[in-house]
């Protein structure tokens, strides 16, 4: 059975590499100073779609990410690792987005990309922690959802086996397809990029990437479909001017604080980089935040 | 992401050596591969980037699996039941991001599956996988076996056995006995031929390194009553066929991931490679130069290790006050280790290289293509080179890396003697290097004669002529000098005419060779790549060479033959 599988993935900044650089002066993310990554929990989603897909050849793993057009980054990494192909949902108004308008905007290219039999994505990204996107996606398009999934036990007549990660146990858990399935971190990790698939891969490109190559490179890169990206805008994926970006977007910022710890045991650190940048990675490390 | 090729521009500068274009001109043969295989390199620029990303995921790998497992593989260690090898758990974690990432038969050609890298690329993951995991560098290095199998096997067993080598399957080389040891034309696992053609194999090996592979070389003597190398021919042992059990295996002072078995042939069914009677005079001779080559590596990724623990550690620890860094009794131990580690993987590079151009024109006359008067003497010249180099940097990387876990733990202390850090299994990993695969004692056997007919000689003068940097110009005046004491002494040994005189000063022969070698590189590749830190290594290292060749060059001219009485046992 070849089935077709939507893996919804995010490029994020690496936000468990935080330095003191982290934040701006104003409160909001220093997006320069931190590595864009492919979102963690979005890898575990990948590793169950290509395990689907082991399991039945002849299955396509296409990566769907809204972003900046370099999102084509995470695309590659996805291929390196196994999946066939991507789409790039980029556009200038769809900027700004809150999670409404992202499931809207995701919702939509889903729509556009049609056949599909199951969507999987991480459980949330690292940058807003909301977990409120793959959920959201499930109810526009009107098919079962099913969250923190640690493993797909099996897929079959027209019908997937999930295996759930809760706070207090697991559950076991069927649900017809199509459906969309966010990953748990607790998932198996992700297989690594493969020797021969980066050396095939490499020069897979989005077309606003092909077009600042010059002529003959992309005459190589027209010969060989498989490294054609897709590009997809608003208008393409026909999304209602109102539902999208900033207007889209009913979350609005109201003030950024920065938290002030209080704490019985205190501790005194000197005032020098290295170690508050100790401190830092200690914070992060024992989840107080990050 | 931590990642163990990237965090190392040393590796990046050796890779970009100005021989590999021509290494793998060679190897590509015009590119033509990239007619049929999509992930073949289109030119040399592709090649090695294509090199370059595939060591970022070896990097990759090693740095956030296979380096965070190797506490846990050195404490739980593989096991047997029931006549086979159960691996300790996260060594086959390792073992399958491995094959996933598809880091197996690297080397092979395309058409059965490989990657159809030259040596140093695979060798420079093999560098990084021993830094990570130096046992586990054994396992996934065996794959080196296969290009034995490539280069003697017909073209059935090619067809057989290297794609399952490049899917992910395991090797081991079966070759030591309990009576053949360093001497392997001892060997006794007995070899006869069945009326179909096929062999059975009877008998006893020991000391084997993952000694339960899939697929086999084994050394047996298939000649009836001979008692010497030539009686001796090597055979493929498909695990498949059943056969071979591992009766024990050996509970080891380190590398404790790789499994060293004892094994017993019960009539084990065997194929036959190459010819009969060239087991160990041809095979095994191009098996252990390989394998040498693969030591030589690991104890590279040794040093890198020992340095890296000793100087977080060293930054770290305070006391009267001050991170011990700063005393110049610990700042002096971490510059020496790093210049032995900086010359170790010189001349590493520089003898993988060697290897890399010999074999290409090899398998080029392989392949049915006749190679011209200049080409024939380029092979020749860059073998004489690998066969020089291969003893010298075994012997010579093994030792250092072993002088560098030593010192490692003396920088940690009383820490350092406890199971809490790294450095305390990164010594007892390192212990091994300078004796399998060939003591350093028998790398001085296969060097000596480089000395004597004046091959490092030869070398050393032809380093003196290349570019050198306006920093390092005194430097390699010094080296000049240098060479001249080590002639001088090379010639009185030469002079005496006394093999046991030659035998005695062998070892101190080709350390001064190793050290002047070693010394040229380091100088030369940082002109080269004008990197500081080993501008700096070179001047350190040059330091040491001068001080160890002129205590040797002294010993030998102040010593007399009659001497060597005064040192015989019994």
């Amino acid at each position: 059975m070849s089935l077709n599988i939507i893996v919804l993935a995010k490029q994020v900044p690496d936000t468990r590499n935080v330095g003191k650089d982290a934040m701006k002066e104003d409160g909001t993310i220093n997006r320069a100073a931190l590595p864009a990554i492919f979102n963690p929990e979005d890898l575990n989603a990948l590793e169950q779609a290509l395990r689907i897909k082991d399991a039945n050849p002849g299955s396509t793993v296409t990566i769907l990410t809204m972003g900046l057009p370099r999102a084509s980054e995470i695309i590659r990494e996805a291929i390196f690792r196994g999946a066939d192909t991507g789409i790039v949902l980029t556009d200038r108004v769809l900027g700004g987005a809150d999670t409404l308008a992202t499931s809207y905007s995701l919702a939509q290219a889903v729509k556009k990309f049609g056949n599909y039999d199951i969507i999987l994505g991480g459980r949330q990204a690292i940058d807003g922690d909301t977990a409120q996107v793959g959920p959201q996606i499930a109810e526009k398009l009107g098919i079962p959802q099913v969250t923190y999934a640690e493993e797909i036990i099996d897929l079959k007549d027209g019908y997937v086996i999930v295996k759930r990660r809760l706070e207090q146990g697991v559950e076991t858990v069927k649900a017809p397809l199509p459906c969309v399935v966010t990953v748990n971190g607790s998932a198996a990790e992700c297989r690594p990029r493969n020797a021969k698939r980066i050396m095939k891969f490499k020069r897979v490109v989005s077309p606003s990437e092909k077009a600042k190559l010059d002529p003959e490179e992309q005459a190589y890169i027209d010969a060989r479909p498989y490294l054609n990206l897709q590009e997809w805008g608003a208008a393409f994926v026909e999304a209602d001017p109102e539902q999208i970006g900033m207007a889209g977007s009913p979350t609005k910022v109201k003030a950024i604080e920065n938290v002030v710890f209080t704490a019985k045991e205190s501790r005194r650190i000197d005032n020098d980089d290295a170690q508050l940048e100790e401190l830092i990675k200690e914070l992060i490390a024992n989840h107080t935040i990050g | 992401m931590a990642n163990f090729y990237t965090d190392n521009p040393d590796l990046k500068n050796h890779l970009s050596h100005p021989l590999m274009q021509k290494i793998v001109d060679l190897k590509e043969r015009g590119y033509s591969d990239a007619e049929k295989f999509d992930y073949a390199p289109r030119d040399f620029e592709d090649a090695m980037d294509n090199y370059d990303k595939v060591l970022d995921i070896v990097g990759d790998i090693c740095a956030n699996t296979i380096a965070p497992n190797a506490e846990s593989v050195d404490h739980q260690g593989p096991r047997v039941e029931n006549n086979r090898v159960i691996y300790a758990d996260a060594t086959f974690e390792n073992l399958d991001a491995c094959r996933k990432a598809g880091l197996m038969g690297m080397a092979m050609p395309r058409r059965y599956g490989g990657l159809n890298f030259p040596i140093t690329p695979y060798i420079m993951a093999a560098d990084i996988v021993s830094r990570a995991d130096t046992g586990f560098e054994n396992l996934w290095g065996l794959q080196d076996c296969v290009e034995t199998l490539y280069e003697f096997g017909n073209e059935e067993q090619r067809e057989k056995y290297i794609p399952r080598v490049c899917e992910g399957e395991t090797m081991s080389m079966d070759l030591t006995e309990p009576d053949a040891g360093s001497d392997l034309q001892s060997v006794m696992l007995k070899a006869t031929e069945a009326p179909d053609g096929t062999w059975r194999l009877n008998g006893v090996k020991r000391f084997i390194t993952n000694g339960d592979s899939d697929i086999h070389l084994v050394l047996a003597r298939s000649e009836d009553g001979t008692r010497d190398g030539r009686g001796l021919s090597m055979f493929i042992y498909d695990k498949r066929d059943g056969g071979v059990d591992v009766r024990r295996i050996e509970n080891k002072m380190g590398i404790k991931g790789s499994p060293t078995c004892e094994l017993t042939y019960k009539n084990a069914k065997a194929e036959l490679c190459g010819s009969r009677r060239l087991g160990l005079i041809k095979y095994v001779m191009a098996l252990m130069n390989g394998a040498r080559l693969g030591i030589a590596a690991q104890s590279v990724g040794v040093s890198e290790i020992a340095y890296r623990e000793a100087l977080a550690y060293a930054n770290e620890r305070q006391q009267f006050g001050k991170a011990i860094i700063t005393f110049p009794a610990v700042y002096e131990m971490l510059s020496v280790m790093k210049a032995k580690l900086d010359a170790s993987r010189a001349l590493l590079y520089e003898t993988s290289r060697f290897v890399d151009v010999y074999k290409a024109y090899e398998d080029i006359e392989r392949e049915g293509t006749k190679l011209d008067k200049e080409q024939k003497d380029d092979l020749k010249k860059y073998r004489r080179l690998a066969d020089a180099c291969t003893p010298l940097v075994k012997g010579l990387a093994s030792e250092y890396c072993n002088q560098n876990a030593y010192d490692s733990i003396q920088i940690h202390g009383g820490s350092g003697f406890m199971k809490d850090y790294a450095c305390e299994r990164v010594y007892r990993d390192a212990r091994i290097t300078s004796i399998y695969e060939g003591t350093t004692q028998l790398q001085v056997v296969a060097a000596i004669r480089h000395v004597t007919t004046g091959t490092y000689s030869a070398m050393i003068e032809d380093y003196a002529t290349q570019p050198v940097s306006d920093e390092l110009k005194p430097v390699a005046d010094m080296l000049a000098g240098l060479a001249a004491k080590y002639n001088e002494a090379v010639e009185k040994v030469n002079a005496m005419g006394d093999t046991t005189y030659t035998d005695f000063m062998a070892r101190r022969l080709v350390e001064m060779a190793g050290n002047l070698v070693m010394s040229w590189l380091h100088v030369t590749d940082a002109t080269r790549y004008a990197s500081e830190s080993m501008t700096k290594s070179a001047k350190i290292y040059s330091k040491i060479a001068q001080a160890e060749v002129e205590k040797h060059a002294e010993f030998i001219a102040n010593f007399t033959p009659d001497q060597i009485d005064l040192y015989k046992q019994a």
